[in-house]
């Protein structure tokens, strides 16, 4: 059985600035999406549960040879990896196009697995995408996965309660960030990552239809914020401040 | 736009999705109802033309097929366009629907508006950082909008219920079990005070003085997500942030919390913020009215005090 993880590239979140309510991006380093390590922490559970490879999958530009290492160092046994520049912050539609047909391209995939957004844009959309793609069944915001034979069992978190669900296999699975706590690779587990397999195609490669974007961004700004910013030295000041704004003593 | 489809499995959030579908001059406005007559009959209530699909093969954890279902109602209303609730079920349809349909989608949207022959979205980026403007350039659209955004429909005319036959596929899903979540009746959305807390909080045992405090303000207790998921000390129902929910109130006090942007963008609406936090240099100051840098269980304690 082998498990695809499906991980995308992002800048570090918590490394960006804002000027003039622009984000400044430059110098920011890469990362894997952080519920993508969630997705990536169930898979390497269930391979050594089951048996069988865990391989990440991620389209992007030519940095993620050097990005995936993290992946390949928390567990994941090699990766297959689709690079272009136009894939780069691409269009969810674009993105789906490319991973189903990598997707196609590797052995015997049992489960796909997403995190239930990206990192940066939380959109969502591509696991549901690639599924529809493929014809396969889904389950979104999964809390828990078990593997029956050809089958899975898998919790979908909603709302107003937990809904269990068999799927026949394979299937496409996103999971909730909140499904395990991702491991912190070891130095050692991260000087080996370098040595695991990897495929890297070029997208003309991939022979893949690729469409054109479909979803146009007007703008991408800080919203504006203007704050007091009182500093109030004891209790008593935050309550006088409070009983002006009209907050206490109603 | 030619016409506008409207779908969620959800009766009030359908409702809402009536009131916004109706801001957006669409030539025409139906909804795809999928085996629930009293949704049918609440959505015609409004004035809209109601397509009602009755099919007990047809599964709502079957998201391929509801897919399938809402494709082909679309197709016979004449709907380029869908707008679906952004709620978890809305969501994990968006991307497949928008597949099935060929159209370009965006999820999690919290305004919408007209400019020309564009929608304008509204949705979060880089991770909450930001707030991108955005619009579908394609002939069909699946657009998912955040509940609570519109208000729900009133009542208003009779639209025409018809019963629609679609064609799906028996697929391999099958709903073992349905566990209700033992939901705690709160609404911090609602409320006009919030007393939030973070990771800061020493104990579950030191809640009921936050709660005290809470309640002399006359408001609810809310947190930040490990509060909940991690420590599990207060429910789900209270977490703020990208995940959680995103509340106005008039005043939060802000508790042993850092400012990740995964949080702020749940409370930055809010019309004055206080940020209590032991450290001088938390980036939570950054966004705050009053900052008070002290420890969070002394402030509590002591405003219990004062505010007798
Ligand atoms: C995709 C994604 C979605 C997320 N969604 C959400 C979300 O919806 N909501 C959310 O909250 N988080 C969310 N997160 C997590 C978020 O990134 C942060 O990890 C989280 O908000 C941190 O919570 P915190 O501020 O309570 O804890 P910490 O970051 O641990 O901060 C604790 C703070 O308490 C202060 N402190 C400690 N002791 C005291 C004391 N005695 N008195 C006063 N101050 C004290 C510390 O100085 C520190 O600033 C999400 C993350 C991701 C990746």
């Amino acid at each position: 059985m082998n498990i695809v993880v499906a991980m995308k590239q992002i800048p570090d979140l918590q490394q960006i600035r804002i000027r003039n309510r622009q984000p400044i991006l430059d110098d920011v380093p890469l990362t894997l999406g952080n519920i993508d390590k969630n997705a990536l922490e169930a898979g390497v559970n269930l391979r050594d549960e089951h048996g069988g490879k865990v391989i990440v999958l991620s389209a992007g530009n030519e940095n993620i040879e050097d990005t995936v290492k993290e992946a390949l160092a928390a567990g994941a046994d090699e990766a297959f990896l689709v690079i272009d520049d136009s894939l780069d912050g691409a269009e969810s539609s674009l993105i789906a196009d490319v991973l189903a047909a990598s997707i196609q391209q590797i052995e015997e995939p049992s489960l796909i697995l997403f995190g239930e957004g990206s990192g940066d844009n939380y959109s969502g959309q591509v696991g549901s995408r690639v599924a529809e793609i493929l014809n396969l069944s889904q389950v979104s915001f999964a809390s828990n996965i078990e593997i029956k034979g050809n089958q899975a069992v898998v919790t979908r978190s909603l709302e107003d309660g937990e809904e269990i669900v068999q799927i026949d296999l394979p299937a496409v699975v996103a999971v909730l960030a909140d499904i395990n706590e991702p491991r912190i690779p070891s130095v050692t587990q991260i000087l080996k990552a370098g040595k695991k397999p990897k495929e890297v195609l070029e997208l003309d490669e991939l022979k893949v239809e690729a469409g054109k974007a479909m979803v146009i961004t007007a703008s991408n700004l800080a919203p504006e914020t203007e704050r007091k910013k009182v500093v109030v030295k004891s209790v008593d000041e935050l309550i006088q401040a409070l009983t002006t704004e009209g907050y206490v003593g109603r | 736009m030619a016409g506008l489809l409207i779908f969620s499995e959800n009766n009030g959030l359908a409702l809402e999705l009536v009131t916004a579908a109706k801001s957006l001059n669409a030539a025409a406005v139906s909804a795809c109802v999928i085996n629930n007559d009293e949704q049918a009959q609440a959505l015609a209530s409004t004035g809209i033309q109601v397509y009602a699909v009755k099919n007990n093969d047809l599964l709502m954890a079957d998201v391929g097929a509801i897919a399938t279902a809402v494709t082909q109602v679309a197709d016979k209303a004449g709907a380029d366009t869908v707008l679906l609730a952004s709620n978890r079920r809305g969501k994990e349809l968006a991307g497949r629907l928008a597949q099935a349909m060929n159209a370009g989608c965006l999820t999690d949207v919290a305004a919408l508006s007209i400019e020309g022959d564009k929608i304008l979205c509204q949705r979060n980026a880089l991770g909450g950082a930001t707030v991108a403007t955005q619009c579908i350039d394609a002939a069909n659209k699946v657009i998912a909008i955040r509940p609570r955004i519109f208000e729900a429909a009133a009542e208003g005319g009779t639209g025409a219920v018809d019963e629609i036959a679609v064609d799906v596929k028996k697929s391999g899903v099958t709903v073992l079990e349905f566990k209700p979540r033992a939901g705690e009746d709160v609404d911090i959305e609602a409320a006009e005070v919030l007393v939030v807390v973070g990771q800061g909080l020493n104990s579950q045992d030191d809640l009921p003085a936050v709660e005290e405090l809470a309640k002399k303000l006359g408001g609810e207790v809310a947190c930040s997500k490990p509060v909940a998921t991690d420590k599990k000390w207060l429910s789900e129902e209270r977490i703020i942030g990208l995940s959680g929910k995103k509340c106005k109130p008039q005043l939060a006090i802000l508790m042993g919390i850092s400012g990740q942007v995964q949080f702020t963008v749940g409370i930055r609406d809010a019309k004055t913020i206080v940020a209590v936090n032991s450290d001088e240099n938390a980036t939570i100051n950054q966004m705050a009215d009053y900052i008070i840098t002290a420890d969070l269980h002394d402030v509590v304690a002591q405003m219990n005090q004062k505010l007798g």
